[in-house]
């Protein structure tokens, strides 16, 4: 038997994954922006629990690194000085969730600053890159399929319900949309907007070229629903009780499409995080000094760069999680809604 | 006849769609080419002024449209102003190579997916259906992006592939076979990376398709009267579930060139990718246009076949086309 209900555990998985990544200055050792131009490249730290001489140590701890000698990129760590990790310290400001400032942070280290993942070119700490960066990639995600999702509703729910001409032409545009493959249009849609703004603008812009690509799908959906819902005996009813247009759409009609815009959203939100990283791994997206997860991975179309540091490849990994916590809910979400037509189908029967 | 007719109209107002729609966005667009030019002192204002108008840029959308559309007619695309050179030679190369690629990869990815999405459907819930579906959706959880950088660091980790390109430096002293087999080299990694981003969906909706077929009840009648598997698979089940599939086959057709075009930008493959985003940041007009342009046709062409594929496979429509 099919299990209902699965998505509950997805949608859990799902909101831990993101209070990380919202609470990102709070996880985050340092500012994403600070620099520390003695470490360039900076492989990922290695912890500790036993030292030279062979004790065990219950606190985990580092060696500070520096570079060697007479190089530019090789580092050696210098074991005379121990580095422990103390969790809950107090560190660079930030505001918690956007709002509060705070200057406390998960772990960190007194003495020196501690690369937990390494660090860029300009020695910034990579960890803190990647779960700040995920705030922007996320959010534009989420955003871009809140505005596709209004989109698809808007424009579903009025070729269904209106039909007629209306139905007609905006479903021939949705083909249009449909048919044409995603990343041209994205790009084309992209090519035709200021290249150089700045990063708030960036975001924005990202967000609405992301959000109108997508509205085509929805709106079809919505308006197969719509179609068989305004049918139904007791909108039928209502509508000769003398219930207004916008009564019954609010009222009986759009209530009847939640499912499918919860599974939609399921599927944009991961496709539209990754086509902001796609657009900002072009260049074409949120610029530097802001991390998102995509331009940090810009780095790595330097050649020296790919060759060189294997930890810059990290933020690509992030996403993975994410795919897979999304992936998970909109196949737990599409299974609750296939039995729910069988039950309604057999219950009908009865 | 008229059947093949209404589809090619189909895709003949898909195009004329598209290139309104591309030129729509064109005038929304704050700033083009000669924008910057304008900042140049050394330029003078008359000169971008008559450069805007021996292009054309001063004239009202539906004028320039209906220019366009006729220069389009005679073979012309327009001027590309970063190469200074006609657009359409230079699209025809790149549009070659990603032909090349997506057509290649096409092909691998179907021909990999039916045979895997077949057995798995016909070993429902054993072990085959078990190891084909955990490697699909372990793979459906890694983006695209994600995976042509990591064959991009394959390649150079490893050495044994080309880290871009699609010929060697010393291709021009090679016999014919050595060039293909110098191309094939260059081309092993980047079809991989469009395959394996493509392939998961694809096994997935084989997979469901001749499943479904499968537990219908004409094959159950059919089974229980005695005929083999392999005959009920092969004669009565395929066909009954090519259906649905060539229907995926004409959207696929979309993904796979999306798929290309990113695979190309990360791997440098000379194809409409690379050509497309340089002219993108370097506001190159008439090349976006053409460049979004070509990638529907190639749309179109590959819909269209799906068309004749369906008319060849389903009788249904053959007798509704020819009433």
């Amino acid at each position: 038997m099919m299990q209902r209900g699965r998505w509950k555990r997805w949608l859990v998985a799902l909101a831990i994954l993101h209070g990380i990544i919202g609470c990102a200055g709070f996880f985050a050792p340092y500012d994403p922006a600070e620099q520390d131009r003695e470490r360039p490249y900076l492989p990922p730290m290695k912890i500790h629990i036993v030292d030279t001489t062979g004790h065990f140590h219950f606190r985990p701890f580092f060696y500070a690194v520096h570079l060697r000698d007479g190089s530019f990129d090789q580092f050696e760590e210098s074991t005379d000085q121990v580095l422990p990790l103390h969790f809950l310290v107090s560190g660079a400001r930030y505001r918690f969730l956007g709002l509060v400032p705070s200057r406390m942070h998960f772990f960190g280290a007194s003495a020196s600053r501690i690369y937990l993942l390494g660090s860029d070119a300009y020695g910034r700490d990579q960890l803190s890159r990647i779960l700040n960066g995920g705030q922007i990639s996320l959010l534009a995600g989420l955003l871009g399929a809140g505005l596709t999702l209004f989109f698809g509703v808007l424009i579903g729910a009025t070729a269904g319900f209106y039909g007629g001409w209306r139905d007609g032409l905006l479903m021939r545009v949705a083909e249009l949309f449909m048919a044409l493959p995603w990343l041209y249009m994205l790009l084309a849609l992209r090519a035709f907007l200021p290249l150089t703004v700045s990063p708030p603008w960036a975001f924005f812009l990202i967000i609405a070229v992301i959000g109108t690509v997508g509205w085509a799908r929805p709106a079809r959906l919505v308006r197969g629903v719509v179609l068989s819902a305004k049918e139904r005996d007791y909108v039928r009813a209502a509508r000769g009780f003398g219930a207004k247009d916008d009564y019954l759409l609010r009222r009986h009609v759009l209530p009847e499409t939640s499912s499918v815009i919860l599974t939609q959203a399921a599927i944009l939100v991961p496709q539209f995080v990754l086509a902001e990283m796609t657009l900002s791994f072009l260049g074409l997206g949120v610029p530097e000094p802001v991390p998102t997860w995509g331009s940090l991975l810009a780095s790595l179309q330097q050649y020296s760069v790919l060759v060189s540091y294997w930890w810059m490849y990290l933020p690509a990994l992030a996403i993975v999680p994410f795919f897979l916590g999304y992936l998970g809910l909109a196949s737990a979400l599409q299974q609750d809604a296939g039995t729910e037509k069988i039950e309604k189908a057999t219950s009908g029967v009865r | 006849m008229s059947y093949f007719l209404r589809r090619l109209m189909h895709g003949t107002f898909l195009l004329i769609g598209v290139s309104i729609l591309t030129f729509l966005f064109t005038t929304l667009a704050p700033g083009n080419y000669f924008d910057e030019m304008r900042l140049n002192p050394q330029i003078s204002p008359e000169t971008v002024a008559a450069l805007r108008a021996q292009y054309q840029l001063d004239r009202p959308l539906p004028m320039r449209y209906g220019r366009w559309v006729k220069a389009l007619l005679h073979g012309d695309m327009g001027f590309s102003f970063a190469y200074n050179s006609p657009v359409a030679p230079l699209l025809w190369v790149r549009a070659r190579n990603t032909l090349l690629l997506t057509v290649m990869a096409t092909l691998m990815a179907w021909g990999l997916a039916l045979p895997l999405g077949i057995w798995s459907a016909t070993t429902l819930g054993r072990l085959p259906d078990r190891a084909i579906s955990g490697a699909t959706a372990a793979l459906l959880v890694i983006p695209d992006l994600v995976l042509a950088i990591a064959m991009l660091i394959l390649a150079v980790r490893s050495g044994w592939f080309p880290t871009g390109g699609m010929a060697s430096a010393a291709v021009e002293g090679l016999s014919p076979v050595q060039k293909l087999r110098d191309l094939a080299w260059h081309m092993e990694l980047p079809v991989l990376a469009v395959v394996l981003s493509a392939l998961p969906t694809l096994v997935r909706h084989v997979r469901a398709a001749v499943a479904e077929v499968l537990d219908a009840p004409f094959l159950r009648a059919a089974a229980s009267h005695g005929i083999p598997r392999r005959t009920l698979l092969y004669r009565y089940a395929l066909r009954a579930a090519a259906n649905p599939l060539i229907s995926l086959f004409g959207f696929s057709v979309g993904t796979l060139l999306s798929g290309s075009l990113l695979v190309e930008v990360v791997m440098s493959w000379p194809g409409l990718g690379p050509l497309l985003l340089e002219a993108i940041l370097a506001r190159d007009l008439f090349v976006v246009i053409g460049g979004v342009l070509c990638s529907t046709v190639f749309l179109v062409t590959g819909n269209f076949f799906a068309d004749v594929l369906i008319y060849w496979a389903d009788p249904r429509i053959r007798s509704q086309a020819d009433a």
